[in-house]
């Protein structure tokens, strides 16, 4: 490949790729999303490859396999073109079936979505119930690349809004627009992407970092690993976009070691993007020079802590630090750097290619955008879903998730995960708003959403959390490494029958002690789980303490 | 595993103090487990004193300092395993295997870990055996598929 200099050679480039691709050829995109993987899609994968092989057909059928499509628990998913015809639960002898359907241009009826009430059939991807309630802007490209192939980023658009960056917009013009868009950082905290990104570029040195926060440690979220490992260019696109407006010259990708198809992916995706000059010297010969490395997590939660995962950028054990002064002015060998999270630069092309005014069209008053929501816990339909910010929790449960198996009754989501907070079921049509959920003591987090049903022990949730927790502290504060401690005991006595009269008092003592005196959030919200049920669920946290002293 | 591959590993990163966590990984990942005399090693390469070394491979869940078994067994014990019933699912792993997480049996047949959230949310409750994910398991299920090692 020749590295494009211009972005009149970069429209050039994707002129010819367009040029041989026809949009009405049938298709094939089998996911091999995580879920996927573990019900054996690459089974599925490589008896379409074999049978296409066989039948002498590639010709005439496109064949993909790509990251995640969404609808997890109904995988292996395949997606036919053109027209989204989605089948669900394909196994390997399917294969012969659906490749000669897809040929004629016909639906193989069997293996699309069926009502499991009414049994009425959905064929295409906007109608199935799964599908058609959401706005899917940052993942709906997804089935429609080869994660691997650069190529397959620029046929759906790929790279236009950097090249609007760099070569139409200074970094000034850049910076507004994301200021204006209101783009909120999604790893949690909520805080304006904007502010955050002019900090960093006023900071006085002239060495700046920017980092994509890909660790995604929250217990059941797996949106950024579907994104990063489905589109690692959209990622990096708004890194690279990211690092023009804030003046850094190189960029970190933080992530987990543990899954290597999305090590492999971001690592083609970096090599590709070098090779066709979209990163190193001179971009598409704008002047602007950034390089991208890959960094991995070695397992412990509170590396995805900002200061700690900058730490551990620099080799050394991830210990969050005291942020008097903020990362985004000191941070990676105390030089200015900018963290965001993974679906929150993803959300920077859009912005860039579309505007600002078009970003705030969606979402809610002060949360604008569509949010990534990892759907699982106990609901029907589990996957990843994107939703516009401010969709009530009970089109996210009920419309998209078709609500609680076996017949059970739901009885609380849980948001945000080891750190989050339990709303119980009455409270469903509570908007996804980063601050309407904080206020409800549920703050969204990364984006896990869990559904819990009826038979689920409140009190066993929260000592479960807080086990997890224990484990993951680094032990730098001790505040946070004894006071934890401390309350999975009593919780644990608590869940054994074995609660006393104060133990509530002494919960809620210890949760302010803790979060009053721990550096990072990780000490500061870790009782964050369990305030929330005892604001919701304190009579099922009683009635275990009170039938325990009367046991005993 | 051979030495030569893990002094081709410790060579790439010789004199790169940064490169640490680096070189350990790839060497975690390679030959499962870190022995002393390669710490001893990757700390001389890397010009780093051995306590960094050290500090690190033992601050970090991924680094085992102690060898483990020929598979590797994950339980997810993330949330929404939890839910789904992963409690029951580890009592029968460890039943199975006679082991509690983070032990490997005498004969290193299988090393057993309490694994955290690996993102296959939707099919869980999983079993993990060498990073090939079993989903939807049941207590009764785990035990064919732990049949299925040697």
């Amino acid at each position: 490949m020749t590295r494009l200099q211009s972005a009149a050679e970069l429209e050039d480039y994707r002129a010819k790729l367009l040029s041989v691709r026809d949009p009405a050829k049938p298709c094939i995109a089998v996911c091999a999303g995580a879920a996927c993987d573990g019900l054996d899609s690459a089974a599925v994968a490589s008896a379409f490859a074999a049978e296409i092989k066989k039948q002498a057909v590639e010709a005439k059928l496109d064949f993909r396999v790509t990251g995640c499509h969404g609808y997890c628990n109904k995988g292996p998913n395949v997606i036919a073109g053109p027209g989204d015809i989605c089948y669900f639960e394909v196994k390997p002898e399917d294969v012969p079936d659906v490749i000669a359907c897809t040929l004629k241009g016909e639906v193989l009826d069997r293996l699309v979505y069926r009502d499991p009430v009414s049994g009425e059939k959905a064929v295409h991807m906007n109608d199935v119930p799964f599908y058609k309630h959401q706005m899917r802007i940052l993942i709906g490209d997804i089935p429609r690349i080869d994660p691997k192939r650069i190529d397959d980023y620029l046929a759906v658009g790929g790279y236009a809004s950097l090249t609007k960056a760099l070569l139409k917009m200074s970094p000034e013009q850049v910076l507004a627009e994301v200021k204006k868009a209101n783009l909120r950082g999604r790893g949690g905290g909520g805080f304006p992407a904007g502010l955050k990104w002019e900090t960093t570029r006023n900071a006085p040195e002239k060495t700046k970092y920017v980092i994509v926060n890909g660790h995604e440690g929250e217990s059941a979220a797996f949106m950024d690993r579907a994104m990063l490992t489905g589109n690692p260019h959209k990622v990096l696109e708004g890194l690279i976009i990211g690092g023009y407006a804030i003046g850094a010259q190189q960029g970190y990708i933080y992530t987990r070691h543990d899954s290597p198809q999305m090590a492999e992916h971001i690592q083609a995706a970096l090599v590709q993007a070098k090779d066709l000059g979209l990163l190193g010297k001179n971009i598409l010969g704008s002047g602007f020079d950034f390089e991208v490395e890959l960094h991995f997590d070695v397992g412990i939660f509170v590396s995805g802590e900002s200061s700690a995962l900058m730490r551990s950028i620099e080799g050394h054990t991830p210990e969050p630090r005291p942020k008097y002064i903020r990362t985004s002015v000191s941070g990676i060998w105390d030089k200015p750097s900018n963290l965001n999270n993974v679906e929150t630069w993803a959300n920077v092309p859009e912005i860039i290619g579309r505007g600002a005014d078009w970003f705030t069209s969606i979402g809610s008053e002060k949360s604008k955008g569509t949010k990534l929501v990892s759907l699982s816990g106990n609901v029907v339909n589990s996957g990843v879903v994107e939703v516009p910010m401010g969709t009530p929790l009970r089109t996210i449960v009920f419309d998209i998730g078709g609500g609680v198996p076996d017949g059970k009754a739901p009885k609380a989501v849980h948001l945000g995960g080891a750190m989050g907070g339990s709303l119980p079921i009455s409270m469903i049509d509570a908007p996804l708003d980063f601050d309407e959920m904080s206020k409800l003591g549920a703050p969204i987090g990364a984006g896990g959403l869990l559904v819990m049903d009826e038979d689920t022990d409140m009190v066993e949730i929260a000592r479960y959390l807080l086990d997890f927790l224990v484990e993951e502290s680094c032990g730098k504060c001790v505040p946070c490494r004894e006071g934890m401690w401390q309350m999975l005991k009593i919780l644990t006595n608590i869940t054994q029958g074995k609660g006393r009269k104060f133990d509530l008092d002494r919960l809620a003592d210890l949760a302010e002690v803790t979060s009053l005196g721990s550096l990072c959030a990780l000490g500061k919200t870790s009782s964050d789980p369990l305030k929330s049920m005892l604001r919701y669920f304190k009579d099922e946290y009683e009635a275990r303490i009170t039938a325990g002293s009367q046991a005993q | 595993m051979s030495e030569n591959k893990i002094d081709s590993i410790i060579e790439k990163y010789r004199g790169k103090p940064g490169a640490l966590i680096h070189a350990l990984t790839e060497i975690q990942h390679a030959n499962h487990w870190l022995p002393r005399e390669v710490l001893h090693k990757v700390a001389d390469a890397l010009e780093v004193p051995f306590s960094q070394a050290m500090q690190i491979a033992s601050f970090y869940k991924t680094f085992s300092l102690t060898p483990k078994g020929r598979h590797e067994v994950h339980v997810c014990t993330g949330m929404t395993c939890h839910l789904r019933g992963a409690a029951k699912l580890m009592e029968k792993v460890q039943e199975l295997t006679g082991l509690q997480p983070g032990e490997t049996d005498a004969a290193a047949k299988f090393t057993l870990e309490a694994g955290s959230c690996l993102g296959s949310c939707s099919i869980g409750p999983e079993l993990i055996v060498d990073g090939k994910h079993y989903g939807r398991m049941s207590p009764e299920k785990a035990e064919d598929v732990l049949n299925r090692y040697e």
